[in-house]
């Protein structure tokens, strides 16, 4: 099963590199991973997603908090409700003929139009990867030509904080 | 405050510290630190004559003595010489600072000479490390170094200084608290699981002690032995666990695994409770896991949550010091008033069983009277030292001969190489013990494979005159790796027959030592007693029966069950 974890990690240099080699070293699988530094300069926020039986998250969870870098972690899929967003800037033929349809894509998916060419839009989309998923889908018949996306960022709803 | 060079802050810190000796090689990027230490004089230093060993000997005396093993190296090739001892040590929890020399903070990243980026490389071995590009953080690093190397689950901490950080000065201050808000092991176990595990207790009927390295770094002998004579159960322990209950106790039913004994393993697997303390059920212990123990409840003591649950599914887990949980554990049972007899009342039948396990496959070996059998000098060292010795072993047969036939009655006797299995592990680490305990017996026993892995420290000990005795165990083969050639490659021996061997008397003396050499059984005994009476350093050589194997043993990835006997 996927799970979304978020950890708090000292913004020390070394510390990614000590995560992911963690999961290198041990065999788990990185999914996606995104890391910015929080409002306190010296913790980093990491969203990283994976997945594994029950037996691999717990590991996975009890090995992250084993780095001494490590200050929290916090499995959001677990704790039930909380928020998923990625975001993706999906470069896309614009012909004459297709430049509408794109349009009224953008406007169902709510996405935006931030960079126009002759030949192409750029449109960013943000949301779930589900949403993401399908506005990549129904571009790919139009020709998509360049795709950058984000990992995961999550967070608990409510009071629920890191 | 009057500002101090970081090289004087390094010798100040080890001082506070309450180092007493390290061991490491110089160079370049390293001298100045060196320079500092001998202008202080208060540290001893050992000059090894590979980092390897200065690693290996910081981790003899580490475990030997219970402190923090120290070692130094240069930048580049002294630092990832000290890798295989680093990742000894974290393997099995030893508590080491390794010190490295860098090459100037501006000249990092750009290649230079004898730059090596060893923080990258030991990550994955290390338990922390350090890379100091500030000569203000240096006090602090190194004060969290020490500690995060003693505390929780002790392991190895990699400390980098670039040589320019060794000159820079700056105020310092080793008097604050270390607080690593990231970091904070759970040594206290959570009460309710104590109970939810004593209640288990009650209701089993064939339990079992399973008892492992923790057990020995947690200092939890004492307790160990409380509760088995309280409950009269079973002791079964892993090689890191050897001395954690005594060897020659009735309750004890010997070593478990790969070699464990058919009755420790036939105990582990037929017993409906297993209670683990710092043992970590490592594939050698477990064997196919599917198979292990298929009846029994388990119980898991340990001071690292990963440890458990790790490898097989445990009921009761309990996070916490060895030590701690064992007294709370004897507490809660000695407060529900079952007394011992009742206990041994309920646990007859089990002891019946386990009894005629013991006798139907007890260890043993086929004497010879025309060749020395391996396991005959093990016994007859034990005989003559009656397990007062400090014994070091290098890795294959020898390790598991002496694991098997020499009883260690106190902790940290046995220093042996368990997670990683390092051959060339045993002769520094004896350096390292000798140093730890000047006046102990400390003995090496080795294969011929393996001693000459870092055999150049036999110089180390000469120079330091420290009087250790080695044994080599002479098969002429990389025995281990043919008995595995043997049971299961059809006796193809592929390069692990030496057609050359030195001699080793000769080796001896070549570096001032005493050599003695038996080549029949009935000189064993002399030269043990000869080699044992013998002031300095004395390398007794047996030459063994050439194709001995180590019984009994279970065939890589077979239940334990299964197990090849004599
Ligand atoms: C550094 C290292 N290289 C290789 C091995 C694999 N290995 C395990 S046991 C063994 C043979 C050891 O031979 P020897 O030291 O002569 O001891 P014996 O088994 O004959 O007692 C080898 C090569 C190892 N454990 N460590």
């Amino acid at each position: 099963m996927k799970h979304t974890l978020s950890v708090l990690v000292e913004n020390n240099p070394g510390a990614l590199s000590r995560i992911a080699g963690l999961f290198s070293g041990r065999g788990f699988n990185i999914e996606s991973l995104c890391v910015a530094a929080t409002l306190d300069p010296t913790l980093s926020h990491l969203t990283l997603t994976t997945s594994g039986d029950d037996l691999i998250i717990e590991q996975i969870i009890k090995q992250l908090n084993r780095l001494v870098d490590v200050y929290k972690v916090v499995d959001v899929t677990e704790e039930g409700a909380y928020v998923e967003r990625e975001m993706a800037l999906i470069k896309v033929k614009a012909e004459a003929e297709t430049r509408a349809e794109i349009l009224r894509m953008c406007d169902i998916f709510r996405c935006k139009v931030v960079d126009v060419s002759p030949r192409t839009y750029t449109v960013e989309v943000t949301g779930p990867k589900t949403k993401i998923d399908a506005v990549v889908e129904l571009l790919k018949p139009i020709g998509i030509k360049e795709i950058a996306k984000t990992g995961v960022i999550a967070m608990s709803r409510e009071k629920k904080s890191l | 405050m009057a500002k101090m060079a970081g090289k004087q802050m390094f010798v100040e810190a080890l001082k506070r510290e309450g180092v007493q000796v390290i061991f490491g090689y110089p160079g370049g990027a390293i001298i100045d630190l060196y320079d500092a230490l001998d202008q202080d004089g208060t540290i001893k230093h050992i000059l090894v004559r590979h980092e390897q060993g200065a690693a290996h000997a910081a981790d003899g005396y580490a475990r030997a003595s219970g402190r923090v093993g120290v070692c130094l190296a240069t930048s580049g090739p002294g630092a990832t010489n000290t890798v295989t001892g680093i990742a000894t040590a974290y393997m099995d929890s030893v508590p080491i600072v390794v010190f490295t020399g860098q090459v100037p903070t501006a000249l990092i990243g750009n290649d230079a000479f004898q730059e090596v980026d060893i923080v990258g490389i030991t990550r994955p071995c290390t338990k922390h490390n350090y890379l100091v590009k500030d000569v203000k953080d240096l006090p602090r690093v190194i004060k969290s170094a020490f500690y995060i190397a003693r505390t929780g689950r002790p392991g190895p901490v990699l400390v980098d200084i670039p040589k320019d950080v060794q000159n820079a000065k700056a105020e310092f201050n080793y008097d604050e608290e270390i607080k690593l808000r990231s970091y904070n092991p759970v040594l206290d176990p959570h009460i309710k699981q104590i109970e939810k595990a004593y209640h288990l207790f009650e209701h089993c009927k064939r339990p079992i002690l399973y008892v492992g390295g923790g057990a020995v770094i947690s200092g939890a002998h004492e307790e160990v032995r409380e509760l088995a004579e309280l409950i009269h159960a079973p002791v079964a322990m892993t090689l890191m666990g050897l001395g954690a209950f005594p060897g020659t106790h009735p309750l004890n039913i010997g070593m478990l695994g790969m070699h464990g004994t058919y009755c420790a393993n036939m105990t582990m697997a037929n017993s409906d409770l297993i209670l683990a303390i710092g043992a970590r059920f490592d594939d050698r212990v477990t064997g196919k896991v599917d198979a292990f123990a298929p009846h029994a409840k388990i119980i898991h003591i340990d001071v690292d949550p990963t440890s458990i649950q790790k490898n097989v599914k445990v009921d009761i887990p309990i996070v916490g010091d060895c030590r701690k949980a064992l007294q709370k554990l004897i507490k809660v049972i000695a407060d529900n008033g079952r007394p011992t007899e009742t206990w041994k009342e309920i646990f007859s039948p089990w002891w019946e069983q386990i009894h005629a396990w013991e006798k139907r496959h007890p260890l043993g070996y086929k004497k010879d009277p025309n060749v020395i059998k391996p396991q005959f000098v093990i016994e007859t060292l034990y005989g003559m030292t009656k397990g007062r010795a400090i014994i070091t072993t290098e890795v294959g047969q020898n390790q598991m001969w002496t694991a098997q036939f020499y009883k260690f009655d106190s902790p940290r006797s046995i220093l042996s190489s368990g997670g990683l299995g390092t051959m060339g592990y045993g002769l520094p680490a004896a350096i390292g013990a000798q140093m730890a305990f000047p006046d102990r017996l400390v003995i090496d026993i080795a294969g011929d494979g393996s001693i000459q892995m870092n055999i150049q420290e036999l110089a180390t000990a000469m120079e330091q005159r420290l009087p250790i005795k080695i044994v080599i165990l002479n098969n002429r083969f990389l025995g281990m790796v043919r008995q595995w050639q043997e049971l299961f490659y059809d006796r193809r021996y592929v390069a692990t027959d030496f057609t050359f061997t030195p001699d080793f008397v000769k080796i001896a003396e070549a570096y001032g030592a005493t050599g003695l050499r038996a080549t029949r059984p009935d000189e064993v005994e002399d030269v043990l007693k000869k080699g044992l009476e013998t002031p300095g350093l004395v390398i007794m050589e047996f030459v063994i029966a050439r194709e001995e194997g180590v019984f009994p043993m279970v065939p890589a990835g077979k239940a334990t069950t299964e197990m090849l006997l004599v």
